[in-house]
């Protein structure tokens, strides 16, 4: 049976309305609510679902951030996830962390810990990176299964179906494997009182990222974030021919 | 691939209730003054004449004659209810609203005012040919007060867009109902409507701070202070508060509305039967005190209904009742704390069963959703009646078993869920068709009992066109007829919203 190792990443809530700070650095995190990347819950899902189906012995959540990010752990050992690790960088230091970090990380604690599956979500919300499950596999030099919308358990691995551009892939990969969870993998549970209980009292291991041996100094430098465009407000229009003639005017037809 | 996912979410947790039920039905709904049998009052037609009248102060963009163009206007939300209107007038200011009714008094034209349309008893569409007059683009905010927390606005804004605004400024609106998106903070005055944390931020009497409303001649009533204490002499805001269009068009509103929680928590629990949610909530009332905002409940079928007909996912699974209980407070950690003793203690005596519990605001969003759809949920499919009544707490559901036996097979479902911490329960009885013989098992049996169990006939959804021959097992006779004195000294020709609230006296 496998061990399965699922990175959750703690970003603002998806119901929260994102503000950009003035000096335009960045967004507005202070006093905003937070809560477990929803891919990432995807992730967890799947890991305590293999468990359940008892394809795997023991699931284990990290999650790299400052200590809110323990919040986002106990969401995941609710959920289902046997223990979590809990990689310390706060400050200055997380606010550069990119996914090479993460990475790094993950890959070094899936040594570690003697992790067979590595999941985690095929994106986090907030920065959209889309890399950290790749850059993970390709650290480990496992196969990588990202996007993943069905994981079943094959004698000699997994088969995966992918979303891919206009369809699903379905392929086969050996363990141990680096999987990304994609939208319709499965729907998440909400943890149950009893398990929310449970999992006050589950082992949360903290470690610091340089114990890993992991540098943290950044390779990307975020120029300046901005809001989107303001959507131009529409208009009512009498008839079809005003309609097309605006349509022409506008060069769009 | 970050725009599916935003899509997705926002599929699941704000699901358009309101568009698909309405369209869920294409059929039109039969006019109401056939369906109950109206006779018409003798109120002037509208001529050519009285259109141009209304074009030369709204211009012709916002006087509606084209059928098609004023059919919406005259059906209701739960499409119960069907008007003959041949004219939409749509007013931008007070002004403009003065010179309507100053007019239409002076032709003995009948009048329908409407805001939202999501009224609940068919007061807000007409009844035979009442012009109505729709508030939708007086939508302008005014002034808000942060200090005091008043806000000004015209009668027309959206409570959601209300809502939005104060939050940015660290405020949020004191009634929230699953009909905020539609619904106008002028029709919410007018309904008195209570809504989701009543218990916790009380009733429009007392946030409504003053108001602006134009009385059947056109007079203005300008009652529209932001203060707090103003006792000058008779508090008429009062009487636009829940009188549902016939006493006045309220076109502006001063509300008070309570600073925005910082820390804010749902539960979702699993309750084994309802004497088990009345413990449940005496307990929570003790130990969350004054963080406690909304407690709610929902029996089996209301949640697993909405489930099925909507697919929604339901957080938790089968259990004989639900509570839903949300705290508001200032301070996430002394909140955590009370919540999560009083969590220990119910699960360990058993009166929750089983349940979730979540801080983050798209959970919420969800689990509110699903509590909020209910309303909608019973609409997709043949035909529902819809009961809204106050019952001291004790019986609270003690009618909900009344009407299914009472109903049998003639129902295809009979449930009940509702604001427990107000006494107002919600019952809906799903029909195959709306016939006759259905009608007469129901009404007026199921007013009779919450009148021998001193309750209310309706809790809040008001009176309208659906509920005047009612109002006595909920009013005195002495009640009403100061009443009926009222509103012939406001609107001596009863323009104003007629064959709504008051009953026919014979
Ligand atoms: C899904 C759903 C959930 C709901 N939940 C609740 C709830 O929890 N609590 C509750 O109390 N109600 C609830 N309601 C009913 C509630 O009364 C209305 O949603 C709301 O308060 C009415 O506002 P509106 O702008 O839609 O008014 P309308 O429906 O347009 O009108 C309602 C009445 O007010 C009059 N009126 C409207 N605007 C004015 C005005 N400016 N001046 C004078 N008269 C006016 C109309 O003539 C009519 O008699 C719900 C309705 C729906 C559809
Ligand atoms: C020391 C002191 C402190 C006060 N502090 C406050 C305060 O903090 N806040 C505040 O709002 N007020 C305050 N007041 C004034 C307040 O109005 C009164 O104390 C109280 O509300 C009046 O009650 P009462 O029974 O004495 O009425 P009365 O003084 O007897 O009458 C007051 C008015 O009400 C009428 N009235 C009385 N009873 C009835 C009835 N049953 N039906 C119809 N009309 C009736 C009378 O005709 C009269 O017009 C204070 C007064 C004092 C002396």
């Amino acid at each position: 049976m496998s061990r399965v190792l699922v990175g959750v990443k703690r970003v603002i809530d998806y119901a929260v309305k994102i503000r950009v700070k003035p000096d335009k650095s960045g967004v507005v995190t202070d006093g905003v609510k937070h809560s477990m990347n929803p891919f990432d819950e995807i992730a967890v899902e799947e890991a305590v679902r293999m468990k359940e189906k008892k394809l795997a012995s023991e699931v284990i959540a990290v999650t790299c951030g400052p200590t809110q990010a323990q919040e986002t752990l106990r969401t995941a050992l609710a959920m289902g996830a046997d223990r979590a690790i809990h990689v310390e960088v706060a400050g200055a230091e997380y606010e550069t962390l990119q996914p090479l970090h993460v990475a790094k990380i993950l890959a070094k604690l899936s040594q570690d810990e003697k992790a067979d599956i590595v999941i985690v979500g095929k994106q986090a919300i907030d920065d959209d990176s889309n890399q950290t499950a790749q850059m993970t596999a390709a650290l480990l030099d496992w196969p990588q299964a990202v996007f993943a919308s069905k994981v079943e358990k094959t004698d000699s691995g997994l088969t995966v179906t992918r979303e891919i551009d206009g369809g699903l892939e379905v392929i086969k990969t050996k363990l141990p494997a680096v999987l990304s969870a994609d939208l319709r993998l499965n729907e998440p549970r909400y943890a149950t009182l009893p398990n929310i209980m449970k999992a006050k009292k589950k082992p949360l291991k903290k470690v610091a990222a340089k114990d890993l041996g992991v540098d943290l100094s950044p390779r990307i430098k975020v120029v300046s974030v901005e809001d989107p465009p303001v959507r131009q407000g529409g208009s009512i229009l009498p008839d079809v021919d005003t309609l097309v003639a605006k349509l022409k005017e506008g060069g769009h037809v | 691939m970050l725009k599916r996912c935003k899509f997705i979410v926002h599929y699941v947790s704000k699901f358009n209730v309101f568009e698909q039920v309405r369209y869920a039905s294409q059929i039109l709904p039969q006019f109401s003054a056939e369906k109950y049998n109206v006779k018409r009052k003798n109120f002037s037609n509208v001529q050519a004449a009285d259109v141009s009248y209304f074009q030369s102060i709204l211009g012709n963009d916002r006087v509606l004659t084209d059928r098609d163009e004023v059919l919406p206007f005259n059906i209701d939300w739960i499409r119960n209810c069907r008007g003959q209107s041949q004219v939409v007038l749509k007013p931008k200011t007070t002004q403009e609203v003065s010179e309507i009714l100053a007019y239409c008094n002076k032709k003995r034209l009948a009048v329908c005012p409407q805001g939202g349309n999501t009224g609940l008893v068919g007061g807000s569409v007409p009844v035979y040919d009442e012009i109505v007059i729709n508030l939708m683009l007086m939508d302008k905010i005014i002034t808000l007060d942060e200090i005091s927390g008043a806000l000004v606005c015209e009668a027309g804004c959206v409570l959601e867009n209300l809502d939005n605004y104060v939050r940015g400024h660290n405020l949020i609106m004191p009634l929230d109902l699953g009909a905020k998106g539609s619904c106008q903070i002028g029709g919410n005055v007018s309904t008195n409507a209570g809504g989701l944390r009543l218990l916790r931020y009380g009733n429009l009497h007392g946030s409504v701070l003053g108001l602006e409303a134009v009385k059947a001649d056109g007079t203005v009533i300008d009652c529209l202070r932001s203060l707090k204490k103003d006792n000058t002499g008779y508090h008429l805001k009062h009487l636009f508060i829940g009188s549902e269009g016939t006493l006045g068009i309220v076109t502006k509103v001063a509300i008070h509305c309570p600073v925005l929680p910082k820390a804010a928590t749902l539960g979702f629990f699993g309750i084994k039967n309802f004497e088990n949610i009345l413990e449940l909530y005496k307990s929570a009332k003790s130990s969350l005190g004054e963080i406690l905002s909304a407690f709610e409940m929902a029996d089996n079928l209301a949640i697993t209904q909405t489930v099925k007909n909507l697919n929604l996912p339901n957080p938790i699974s089968d259990y004989p009742f639900y509570a839903l209980v949300e705290t508001h407070g200032s301070n996430e950690v002394h909140d955590g704390e009370k919540l999560s003793n009083f969590l220990n203690k119910e699960m360990e005596s058993g009166l929750i069963m089983d349940g979730t519990v979540t801080s983050d605001p798209a959970k919420m969003q969800t689990i509110w959703n699903l509590r909020e759809s209910i309303a909608a949920s019973s609409l997709v499919g043949g035909y529902v009646f819809k009961y809204d009544v106050s019952i001291p707490q004790k019986h609270y559901y003690d009618i909900v078993p009344m009407l299914k036996q009472r109903l049998g097979d003639k129902a295809s479902a009979v449930f009940g869920y509702g604001h427990i911490g107000d006494g107002n329960i919600h019952i809906n009885i799903s029909v195959p068709q709306y016939t006759k013989e259905v009608v007469s098992l129901i009404e007026p049996f199921i007013f009779e009992e919450v009148s021998k169990l001193k309750g209310s006939i309706s809790a809040e959804h008001g009176i309208g066109f659906r509920k005047p021959q009612f109002i006595h097992y909920s009013k005195e006779p002495s009640a009403l007829g100061l009443m009926r004195d009222l509103k012939q000294l406001m609107d001596p020709n009863g323009i104003l919203n007629p064959y709504k609230v008051l009953p026919e006296t014979n």
